[in-house]
C-alpha cells in the first residue's frame, strides 16, 4: 500500500535529515514513527506528499510512484493523503466549517471555492463529521475562538474530508494535556479504522505510541533504527533510538486500554 | 602587600568576585566615545558654516506679522471655485485610493517571499523601493511636464504612491503569516489560486482593507499638496491665491483643507475601528 524505498534528504545547509530510510506498509493501520527531536521524524512524513522535495529515493502510494510526479499529478495525488499538525493549522479567521470544506479544495473548482458553494454531498458529509468528532453545533464558530482540543478535532475533520488513502500526522498531541491527547489519538485511531486508511504518525509520546500504535518505526539520526509492535518496544530499544536513560517507567506495562471508562460524550464535553 | 594577599586567597581557594556589566552597544570605549566626539564636532561645524542669517529672520518676521494680519478676515466669497477645488480634491484621493488598491494586489502577493519565487520577489520589491524612493512632490513634478497641468497628474500621482504603500504593507502582512496555514491549504491538494482564496484573502483582508482606509484618508492629505505644482484640486488654488496676494482668500482655503483632513482622518478612524 506504502512502499518507501532509500529515501534521503539532504537539506541546503548541508544537514541530513533523512539518510536511506525505507519501510514498507501493506494494509491499512496505524503506524507511529518516533524518534528524538531533530532524528527525521518531520522531514520523513513532509517528504511523503512532497512538502519537502526529498533529495533521492522513492514514495509508491497504491502503485503511483509520488516521488515522479509532475506539479499537477502531485496535487491529484495530495488529496489522497489528509494531513493533521501539531500546531492545528486552521484557517483562523474562517469557520469551522470552512476549514472541514477546505479538506475538498483539491476536489472542487476554483469558483465553487471562491463563493463557498461545495457540492451538497460534500456539506452534508463535513456535517457527520463534525458530529463525528464532537463539534456538533460548532459549524458556524470561527476557527480563532475554538481551544486546542477542538482545533484539532476540526484538524482531523478536514484530513478525513479528504476521503484520504493516507493520513500524515505530525506529533498530534504535543500542544495538548494528557487527557485531551488520548482523547485526540483515540478518536484518530478509530477513525482509522472506520474510514480505512493507512496512519503514519509522528509521536513524541512513547505510551501513546505503545497504547494506540498496531506498529512502531524508531527513527534516530535519519536512519531507521527499530521497526516493530508495541510489546517489542523495550528498554533496549529505546536506548537504540533515543540513547542512554532510565526507561523503566516509560514502557506501558498494562497491555490493553486502561481508559476505556471515558466515551466519546465527556470526551466532547472535556475539550 | 596586595600580591601576598591575592596569593594567599588562591591557595584557600577563595573565588575573586566576578565583574558583571550590560552589554554596551558598541563594546570599545574608543569608538563609543570617539563617535560621540565627531558628533558634537559635526554638529557645531555644520552650525558655523550653515551662514544662518539672523538679519534676514529678524527682517522676515514683521512681514509675517503683514501677512497674517492680511489674512484675517478669511474670504469665502468666491466659495464656488473653493468648492470646485475641494471637491476635485476628494475626487483626486478617491480615484487614486482605488485604483492603488487594485493595482497593489498583485505587487503585493508578488512581493511575499513565502508565495513567489525569488526572481519574481526581488522584481516586485524593486518596483516597491523604486516608487517609495521618491516622495508624491517629486512624481507630481513629472507626471506635470508629461500630461500638463490638472487632475490627472494628481491621479497619477498618487495612484503610483498608493499603490506601493498598500503592495508594500500587504507583502509584509502576507509575509507573517503563520507557514503552518499555508502549509496545510497546499497538503489538501489546493493550486495557487484555491490557495489564495481560501488562506491568504481571509487572513490578509482585514489588514488590507484597514491599510486602504488610512491611504485614502493620506492621499485627501496630499491631494492638497501635489495641486500646489500644478496637479490639480485645492492646492492648485491655493498656490495660486500666493502668487496674486490674495491672502485672506489663502486663509478660507487652508481653514477648509483642515476641515477635510479632520473629516479624511474621522472617517479613516470610524471605519478602521469596526474592521476589528
Amino acid at each position: 500500500m506504502l512502499t518507501i524505498t532509500d529515501l534521503t534528504k539532504t537539506y541546503p545547509t548541508g544537514t541530513a535529515a533523512l539518510k536511506g530510510v525505507s519501510f514498507s506498509i501493506s494494509e491499512p493501520q496505524v503506524v507511529a514513527i518516533i524518534g528524538p527531536s531533530g532524528s527525521g521524524k518531520s522531514t520523513l512524513i513532509r517528504c511523503i506528499n512532497r512538502l519537502i522535495e526529498p533529495t533521492s529515493g522513492s514514495v509508491v502510494l497504491e502503485d503511483l510512484n509520488i516521488t515522479k510526479l509532475g506539479r499537477r499529478k502531485l496535487r491529484k495525488a495530495r488529496r489522497r493523503m489528509g494531513m493533521i499538525f501539531q500546531e492545528y493549522n486552521l484557517v483562523e479567521r474562517l469557520t469551522v466549517m470552512e476549514n472541514a470544506l477546505s479538506g475538498r479544495l483539491g476536489y472542487v473548482s476554483f469558483w465553487q471555492a471562491f463563493r463557498r458553494k461545495f457540492p451538497p454531498e460534500d456539506v452534508s458529509k463535513a456535517f457527520q463529521l463534525l458530529d463525528r468528532v464532537g463539534l456538533e453545533g460548532y459549524h458556524d464558530t470561527r476557527a480563532d475562538a475554538l481551544s486546542g482540543g477542538e482545533r484539532q478535532r476540526v484538524g482531523i475533520a478536514r484530513a478525513l474530508m479528504q476521503n484520504p488513502a493516507l493520513l500524515l500526522v505530525d506529533e498530534p498531541t504535543a500542544s495538548l494535556d494528557p487527557k485531551t491527547s488520548r482523547q485526540v489519538m483515540r478518536l484518530l485511531v478509530e477513525l482509522s479504522k472506520e474510514f480505512g486508511t493507512l496512519t503514519l504518525v509522528n509521536i513524541h509520546d512513547v505510551g501513546l505510541a505503545q497504547m494506540f500504535a498496531d506498529r512502531i518505526i524508531g527513527l534516530r539520526l535519519g536512519e531507521v533504527v527499530f521497526d516493530g509492535t508495541a510489546d517489542q518496544v523495550t528498554e533496549q530499544v529505546l536506548t537504540d533510538i533515543y540513547g542512554e536513560e532510565d526507561w523503566s517507567a516509560t514502557i506501558r506495562k498494562v497491555p490493553e486500554g486502561d481508559d476505556d471508562d471515558e466515551d466519546e460524550a465527556t470526551a466532547k464535553a472535556a475539550s | 602587600m596586595t600580591t601576598t594577599i591575592e596569593a594567599s586567597n588562591s591557595q584557600n581557594n577563595v573565588p575573586a568576585p566576578r565583574q558583571w556589566h550590560t552589554i554596551k552597544l558598541i563594546e570599545n570605549p574608543y569608538y563609543r566615545y570617539g563617535l560621540i566626539v565627531l558628533a558634537i564636532a559635526y554638529f557645531i561645524f555644520a552650525v558655523t558654516t550653515l551662514e544662518i542669517d539672523w538679519s534676514r529672520i529678524y527682517t522676515g518676521l514683521p512681514r509675517a506679522g503683514d501677512i497674517f494680519t492680511r489674512m484675517v478676515p478669511p474670504d469665502f466669497s468666491r466659495w464656488s471655485l473653493l468648492t470646485r477645488g475641494i471637491l476635485e480634491s476628494v475626487q483626486i484621493a478617491l480615484a487614486a485610493s482605488f485604483f492603488g488598491m487594485i493595482l497593489a494586489i498583485p505587487l503585493g502577493l508578488c512581493g511575499a517571499r513565502n508565495l513567489v519565487p525569488k526572481p519574481v520577489y526581488l522584481v516586485a520589491r524593486s518596483i516597491i523601493v523604486l516608487t517609495r524612493s521618491f516622495h508624491e512632490i517629486i512624481i507630481a513634478i513629472f507626471f506635470v511636464k508629461i500630461f500638463g497641468f490638472g487632475p490627472l497628474a494628481g491621479v497619477l500621482t498618487l495612484i503610483v504612491a498608493s499603490t506601493n504603500f498598500i503592495a508594500k504593507m500587504l507583502a509584509e502582512d502576507i509575509e507573517n503569516m503563520p507557514a503552518g496555514q499555508l502549509e496545510a491549504i497546499r497538503a489538501t491538494g489546493a493550486s495557487f489560486p484555491k490557495l489564495l482564496i481560501y488562506c491568504i484573502s481571509p487572513q490578509a483582508l482585514p489588514r488590507y482593507l484597514g491599510v486602504s482606509i488610512y491611504r485614502l484618508d493620506a492621499n485627501i492629505r496630499h491631494s492638497t499638496v501635489v495641486g500646489i505644482v500644478g496637479a490639480g484640486g485645492i492646492g492648485q488654488v491655493l498656490a495660486a491665491t500666493f502668487t496674486r496676494y490674495d491672502y485672506d482668500f489663502s486663509l478660507a482655503i487652508l481653514m477648509c483643507i483642515v476641515g477635510l483632513v479632520f473629516i479624511g482622518e474621522f472617517f479613516s478612524n470610524w471605519v478602521r475601528g469596526r474592521l476589528r
